[in-house]
């Protein structure tokens, strides 16, 4: 069957598990290889590659990436995952796994810069790149073969070895002919992974896979289907689209086609960002609205400078918190008009703070903004609030000392007062 | 508790009250109705903790006594009695239920006891006058399209109810922001020096239920928490909302000097076509002036377009101002003159909007960019 080497990128029509060319055994090979144009791109153990990048101390070691204390992993390095620990695991339970492993502060802004060159390598092969996160991405190559002078296969393999050269981190890329399939066999080979999923064996791969694999099933309906007698992906089939429709509501259309490996869905460089948040683990549970303020402001601040960057605004501002005993709540309210001012996302955020704090511990603030515009059309102010524009203009000179002078030159107040500090 | 009551007075009363009961209460008594027989009346009370209306109709009590029992089922079940019969109602033996019998239907409703039932205390207040039904009902009618819905700014989440220094008026304001309402009505003796006001939105709303066809004086009597309405047999006593009413007067532009006048209704027909194509969530239509004559157009992103030109009487420089197309027929919906005037100054500031017919209403519409 066809075959691509990737390491040489030598191309051949037949061939198994060694490159003719070079005798590597790093090749691609499959029946549909020249066929297959929609990949999904995911970068290997992120944040925690990017710290050993940057240290090579920290090479072949067990790092995680994340707070010390309370915090949770938000990335591992594959050494430590030899451990049994994956990101989202407590921080505490995994040094219980690997007491040696070195721990890391997350640095946003160093990982939002490597993102954005490794977003820049792939759009540098098609315009058609859906960013979904900071390190994962779908690529539509359809039509590409006489630009890069070979299969989209060829393209992605030259595309990773780039992105190893030039950015120094490794990426596993999955390819098939749908977005949800590409996605699931990015996953079936990493790290430095190349997996591909046809149309030939997409049923019969997808029968026997938990129904969890699916995307859009979490926690919560994997549990229904479950306790339905729906454990693996196959038994959907079972079922009609309105069968499954009537069951488990809209979800249901899209259940009926992936069970068959179907996902009409184009890979959009424009879909929208649905919302923009931040949140921290806190290091001590917390009840007091006083202590908790200045923790929240900091982050409406982050949110909104992650707005101000993509130059968006939201008008429904979210807020989170997880009680010391994990029950999550979440409160929104909407606003009259989209915002990208940390002033007026922090009043709303407080308002909805205030009503929560009834002496319950917290253990984890977050603060979202969603229901997003165009900058353009936020804080312009109306009736009533006719300062808002002003309030927006200030924020903007403080960014501008920031810019210059560095984030610390310039704070509120409010960002200091007690409680606990985490930067 | 035993009575016996005609089905008509007994619906009407019910009719009144029963709105303010929420569908929906976290306090299981607050779905109920308090009845209360004494005097040869019954007196009907209903609340939902922020509004309390009591309500007294003619009734033959045999035996005084006071119960609470569900108020939409009671709704329900006297509006489906026939025509011109009678209810006899007592509480059972056990004081559990309302037995409820009229020709040969019986009904028996659960109840709680009458002590429960929460009673919204009044406290004193410090101005009271008499209203004007018709004065309340053209308040609350021109004003209640401008309140805002908006949870974060909950202080415009009702009409301000107001007596402005120096005016001799009595006078009802509502802004959401993007439009605002001014209604002056004469000021009633005792109204002077009163507390400016918030009287929150169900509370105007079930006000002008009350008054919709009654033609004397509403007595108004007020303090900085609580206001009480007391007409006929009624009386609402509602809480106010807790928050300053932001001073509006300034962001009502005195110097506008481009006016166009033009015929409510063909204004509102227009903008209602032109509409028609413009987006679900903008609703942005486009006016441009030049002298003696209105485009008003609109465009969507789907690349459908409307434009319809008439004969307005405008004077001034050519302007084109963009505004949200239901925001503009809200306002001329209130105009009871023949003509409506738009004074503006430019296409991002506040255009003020008059009746020719009414000298005593004004409204103001923050532009939108088109």
């Amino acid at each position: 069957m066809p075959l691509i080497c990737r390491d040489c990128f030598f191309t051949d029509d037949l061939g198994e598990s060694e490159c003719p060319a070079c005798g590597s055994r790093r090749v691609v090979a499959h029946a549909e290889l020249g066929r297959l144009a929609i990949a999904h791109l995911d970068c290997d153990a992120f944040y925690a590659a990017v710290e050993q990048r940057d240290d090579p101390s920290l090479a072949g070691k067990p790092v995680l990436v994340g707070g010390r204390h309370r915090g949770v992993v938000a990335a591992c390095s594959y050494e430590a995952r030899r451990f049994g620990i994956h990101s989202a695991m407590p921080m505490f339970k995994a040094l219980k796994l690997c007491p040696d492993a070195v721990v890391i502060r997350p640095d946003t802004a160093k990982y939002a810069e490597v993102g954005r060159d490794v977003r820049a390598l792939m759009r540098a092969v098609t315009p058609l790149v859906e960013p979904i996160s900071i390190d994962e991405a779908f690529l539509d190559l359809a039509g590409t073969e006489r630009v890069h002078g070979g299969a989209p296969a060829r393209t992605l393999a030259r595309l990773a070895r780039r992105i190893e050269d030039e950015v120094r981190i490794t990426v596993s890329i999955g390819l098939s002919y749908n977005k949800f399939l590409a996605k699931v066999a990015s996953n079936l080979d990493k790290p430095r992974g190349f997996a591909v999923i046809g149309r030939g064996e997409a049923r019969s791969f997808l029968k026997n896979r938990p129904v969890g694999l699916l995307w859009g099933v979490g926690t919560q309906l994997r549990k229904r289907l479950e306790a339905d007698g729906i454990a693996a992906i196959g038994q959907l089939r079972a079922y009609s689209e309105a069968e499954l429709v009537a069951r488990y509501g809209k979800i249901g259309h899209r259940l009926a086609r992936f069970a068959l490996g179907e996902d009409d869905r184009a890979v959009d460089p424009d879909a929208p960002r649905k919302s923009v948040s931040a949140e921290i683990t806190l290091d001590a549970d917390r009840a007091d609205a006083g202590a908790l303020k200045p923790v929240l402001w900091r982050l409406c601040e982050k949110v909104a400078r992650r707005l101000k960057a993509d130059r968006l605004a939201g008008r429904t501002v979210t807020l989170k918190l997880k009680t010391a005993g994990f029950r999550l709540r979440t409160r929104s309210r909407s606003l009259g008009e989209p915002t990208r001012t940390a002033e007026t996302i922090f009043q709303t955020a407080v308002a909805l703070l205030m009503r929560e704090a009834d002496g319950t511990m917290f253990r984890l603030i977050g603060v979202g903004v969603s229901n997003l515009a165009a900058a353009d059309d936020a804080d312009a102010g109306d009736l009533v609030d006719r300062i808002a524009p002003r309030r927006a203009r200030i924020e903007d000179a403080i960014d501008a000392v920031r810019d210059r002078f560095g984030d610390d030159a310039i704070a509120k107040g409010r960002g200091l007062a007690g409680g606990p500090q985490r930067r | 508790m035993k009575l016996t009551i005609e089905r008509a007075d007994l619906l009407r009363s019910l009719g009144h009250v029963q709105s303010v009961v929420e569908r929906r209460t976290t306090i299981p008594i607050l779905s109920n109705v308090r009845l209360e027989a004494g005097d040869g009346r019954l007196a009907v009370t209903a609340t939902d903790m922020d509004i309390a209306v009591v309500e007294t109709v003619a009734a033959e009590a045999t035996q005084d006594g006071a119960t609470t029992a569900p108020a939409h089922m009671l709704y329900d079940i006297v509006r489906k009695l026939p025509e011109g019969a009678q209810v006899d109602a007592e509480t059972g033996d056990d004081g559990g239920h309302l037995v409820l019998r009229s020709g040969q239907a019986e009904f028996s409703l659960p109840c709680q006891p009458a002590e429960e039932f929460p009673v919204m205390a009044e406290g004193e207040f410090s101005h009271s006058f008499a209203l004007p039904a018709a004065s309340l009902r053209r308040l609350i009618d021109k004003a209640r399209f401008a309140i805002s819905t908006e949870e974060t700014r909950y202080y415009l989440n009702g009409i301000y109810l107001h007596a402005p220094d120096g005016e001799a008026v009595l006078r009802a304001a509502a802004t959401d922001g993007h439009r605002l309402s001014r209604i002056d009505v004469p000021l009633p003796d005792g109204a002077a020096g009163m507390p400016g006001v918030i009287v929150p939105r169900k509370t105007v709303g079930e006000m002008r239920k009350l008054i919709d066809e009654y033609d004397g004086d509403v007595d108004v009597s007020l303090s900085e928490s609580k206001v009480r309405f007391a007409f006929d047999q009624v009386v609402l006593t509602s809480k106010l909302i807790d928050g300053t009413f932001p001073d509006y007067s300034r962001v009502i532009p005195a110097d506008n000097d481009k006016v166009m006048e033009i015929d409510g209704k063909v204004f509102a027909e227009v903008v209602d076509r032109v509409a028609t194509i413009s987006t679900e969530k903008t609703r942005s239509v486009k006016l441009s002036l030049s002298k003696g004559q209105l485009v008003v157009s609109a465009n969507s992103p789907d690349s459908a377009s409307a434009i319809e030109e008439l004969a307005v009487d405008y004077d001034s420089a050519a302007l084109e101002i963009g505004f949200n197309a239901r925001y503009l027929l809200d306002v001329a919906g209130q105009v009871d003159g023949e003509r409506i005037l738009f004074a503006m100054a430019d296409s991002a500031s506040p255009t003020v909007v008059r009746d020719s017919g009414d000298a005593d209403a004004l409204y103001v519409l923050m532009p939108m960019r088109v």
